[in-house]
């Protein structure tokens, strides 16, 4: 497969790691922002690569994560007779206050599973059913969703909405930035930055904090850390640019433009994170009639404490072996909260991808370098 | 968040494009990028076309290997 | 062609139902296919039983339909357990309004099936539910073999080594690829096949030396390994740069966010053999139907029983789990 392959190819994935640990870089602290680069880092073993010392700790940008649970419950409670709700696959296992929509769809609720928000203004095309779709993801997605909601207004479509839970990323960088975890660099997410630009970046950099954006293989989230290690060991914070294939300074400018007439910044909250201000987009009142929470105003329950400490997580506080409940009652089979059901959540990775025996043992036909932490890891594997 | 696929324009009409990639077919929403054209590959999310693939980016970056004298 | 559909009256065990047995199945399935309540059969020695209901969405997809999948995934369940598949039984449930030219479509998939796989279609029964009771058609099976050297799940041992004849996630990926909500287009057939003979083929070649079988389906080979890992108590090791993947399915899987471990499969055989069978037992796989592409994907370790473990292209490991829940598509 063309532009995949050539960057998973493990004589290159090497080169790097080596070059990385001949730097004999000081012990940094290196936050990986996107969901999907905790999947690809879990998924190829790569902190195995890493000298001791580089750590990756995992970020907010998990959109099924960070979804409030009111969120959920509002689209939830959106279910009712002559009603279809239409989502992403992620979102249906995370749970709200009282269901997630699988359970939803098991009592009764027309729940479809779509690739595309195109997908689902074609589903409302063909049926009488109003169809509201579950607008959740950051600047990647939410295009998409501009881009069908522009869709159904040309097609005179009647019954079909949006629930926007969409959030943005710099605001989230920011509110870290000003938190008491300490970060040495960012692995800022690769597609989110094709569409806002790595110019977006510059005010975390001015802040102190070396920014590199990264692209997805093996290798390219490999060159990420080594440019950012030496940004750390020369002491400089810079945005530099290693998904350059696709990532440019300003970004997809028609695709910013599509969102400034669709939605307008707004302070939402973020599961786990609390409040953080111009971090959500809400859809502008000319698209009103593709509001689904002007057009089907709900009432839900207050959020249930859990005791779930994903918010922790996702702000790098903890790693997930250091939350009480990891592995205990909170796991893929019986999940607490949303970093354990999402397939990219931070706790779903670790716990699926932890460290085999092989690797604590230091068996020497396993080139990942042996690690304290790992160890420890692969002794607390749940029964 | 994202898992976005590069996939080679086999087809262009006004607001789509039909991509493929191995063997994998799906037409797609092009209208956010301007100056397409068949054989480019595209970033495709969620059924759009985020951003054009640059060729020669890729090779450079696939240069980039073990000389740290080549990394800015 | 005609749109005449199944009626309720259809099940209602009267004229129209003999009827509609008579000219979709008895038709089809040949005289074997009995006029009694039960059929009386002849096995001689052990014999292997299985059950199994098929409730596929769409009925029709990409290199087969429900009916084919119903006689392959039986006729599989009884080679894995080392059993020549003797007889069939299939049960119908329809929906009233179901197109009578689809039904006979799915029954001529089964009679093909069938003859293809040396096993008849003896006996079954026919019901009819209300319009939206259910998905158009479920088809429940059950079918009965001659043991000819009983494999199961319990018998793999550290040293050996794991075989299969083809390429994953071609089934999953066929099948997935007609649901509505996600277009795709893709050249995958379903991969739906009788492996009875390519078993027997195995077993003839590899006798005491095949250790462990399982015809991997939904949740993919990771759960089918997981099984027999739990089983035999052992652990088990995937290696990812020899795992067959088509093209067209690992790019479907990247589009989709799956892992081609975890798609479903129905005409693939995992065997578990000694490691100084493996040669020959691979080499009269791929003189058989449904084994050209058979090889060695991974080995059975003296590590922690009941744990699948893949080594990465990179050299990494890690646990290959089940599936928690469905495998849903992505954007995350």
């Amino acid at each position: 497969m063309k532009y995949l392959e050539e960057f998973r190819q493990p004589d290159r994935v090497r080169q790097i790691a080596d070059s990385i640990a001949r730097l004999n870089p000081p012990p940094a602290r290196l936050m990986e922002v996107c969901g999907t680069h905790t999947m690809a880092i879990a998924r190829g073993g790569l902190r195995g690569l890493l000298p001791a010392g580089i750590e990756l700790c995992s970020g907010p940008g998990c959109p099924v994560c960070v979804t409030d649970q009111p969120d959920i419950d509002r689209f939830i409670a959106m279910g009712v007779p002559g009603h279809t709700l239409a989502t992403f696959g992620d979102m249906m296992r995370v749970p709200g206050t009282t269901a997630s929509l699988e359970e939803a769809r098991a009592a009764g609720a027309d729940v479809r599973v779509v690739y595309s928000p195109l997908d689902a203004v074609e589903l409302a095309g063909g049926a009488t059913n109003q169809v509201i779709f579950f607008g959740v993801g950051f600047e990647t997605t939410a295009p998409a969703v501009a881009l069908a909601i522009q869709q159904a207004r040309r097609d005179g479509l009647r019954n079909f909405s949006v629930l926007s839970a969409h959030k943005l990323i710099p605001p989230a960088l920011h509110a870290l930035l000003g938190s008491d975890v300490r970060i040495d660099g960012f692995l800022c997410p690769g597609h989110v930055s094709v569409i806002i630009g790595s110019d977006a970046y510059r005010p975390v950099a001015d802040g102190g904090v070396p920014c590199v954006i990264a692209g997805f293989e093996p290798l390219d989230i490999l060159q990420a850390v080594l440019r950012l290690v030496q940004q750390v060991q020369r002491g400089e914070s810079r945005v530099e640019v290693q998904y350059s294939r696709v990532v440019t300074a300003a970004g997809n400018v028609k695709a910013q433009a599509l969102l400034a007439e669709i939605f307008e910044p707004a302070d939402v909250r973020w599961r786990g994170l609390g409040p953080i201000p111009g971090s959500g987009l809400v859809i502008r009142k000319e698209f009103r009639d593709f509001d689904a929470a002007y057009r089907f105003p709900v009432e839900v329950p207050a959020p249930r404490e859990t005791g779930c400490l994903c918010g922790d997580v996702l702000r790098g506080a903890i790693a997930p072996p250091q939350c009480p409940h990891f592995g205990n009652d909170c796991t893929p089979r019986a999940p607490l909260g949303p970093c354990m059901v999402s397939s990219e959540g931070a706790c779903a990775a670790h716990y699926r991808y932890r460290p085999t025996l092989r690797q604590a043992q230091g068996d020497p036909a396993c080139p990942e370098r042996s690690r304290g932490e790992r160890s420890r890891g692969a002794t607390e594997l749940p029964a | 968040m994202c898992l976005a696929v590069p996939m080679k324009i086999v087809a262009l009409e006004k607001s789509d494009a039909v991509v493929e990639q191995a063997g994998t077919r799906r037409r797609v929403r092009a209208d956010l990028l301007d100056g397409l054209a068949l054989g480019d590959y595209v970033l495709v999310h969620a059924g759009i076309a985020i951003a054009r693939v640059d060729p020669e980016e890729a090779e450079r970056t696939l240069a980039l290997l073990s000389s740290l004298d080549e990394i800015p | 062609m005609s749109d005449e559909r199944i009626l309720l009256a259809h099940g209602s065990g009267g004229q129209l139902m003999s009827e509609l047995i008579d000219r979709v199945f008895r038709a089809r399935f040949g005289p074997h296919l009995s006029r009694d309540d039960s059929t009386l059969l002849s096995a001689g020695g052990a014999i292997a039983f299985t059950t199994d209901s098929f409730v596929v969405d769409p009925l029709f997809f990409p290199g087969g339909d429900i009916g084919r999948l119903a006689v392959c995934g039986t006729v599989n369940d009884l080679a894995t357990a080392g059993a020549v598949p003797i007889a069939l039984s299939a049960s119908f449930i329809l929906a009233e309004g179901l197109l009578l030219r689809d039904l006979e479509r799915v029954a001529d998939s089964m009679a093909s099936a069938a003859t293809e796989a040396g096993i008849e279609i003896v006996t079954g029964d026919t019901k009819v539910v209300p319009a939206g009771a259910a998905d158009r058609m479920f088809i429940t099976t059950s079918g009965i073999g001659r043991v000819v050297r009983p494999v199961s799940g319990a018998g793999a041992r550290p040293g050996d080594v794991v075989l299969i004849n083809g390429s994953i996630g071609d089934h999953g990926i066929a099948v997935i690829s007609q649901r509505e909500g996600l277009s795709f287009e893709t050249t995958i057939e379903s991969d739906c096949a009788p492996l009875a003979g390519l078993v027997q083929e195995a077993l003839n070649a590899g006798g005491e030396g095949v250790h462990a079988m399982r015809d991997p389906t939904r949740g993919g080979l990771v759960s089918s390994l997981n099984e027999i890992a739990a089983q035999s108590r052992v652990a088990i090791e995937l290696n990812e740069v020899s795992l067959p993947i088509r093209p067209p399915v690992a790019s479907a899987c990247e589009m989709l966010g799956f892992d081609p471990l975890y798609v479903a499969n129905e005409g693939k055989m995992l065997f578990l053999v000694a490691a100084e069978a493996a040669e020959s037992i691979l080499a009269a796989m791929r003189r058989s139907r449904y084994g050209a592409e058979a090889v060695t994907i991974g080995r059975v370790l003296d590590g922690p029983a009941g744990t699948v473990t893949l080594r990465t292209a990179l050299g990494t490991h890690r646990f290959l789990d089940p599936l928690v829940g469905e495998l849903m598509p992505r954007i995350c």
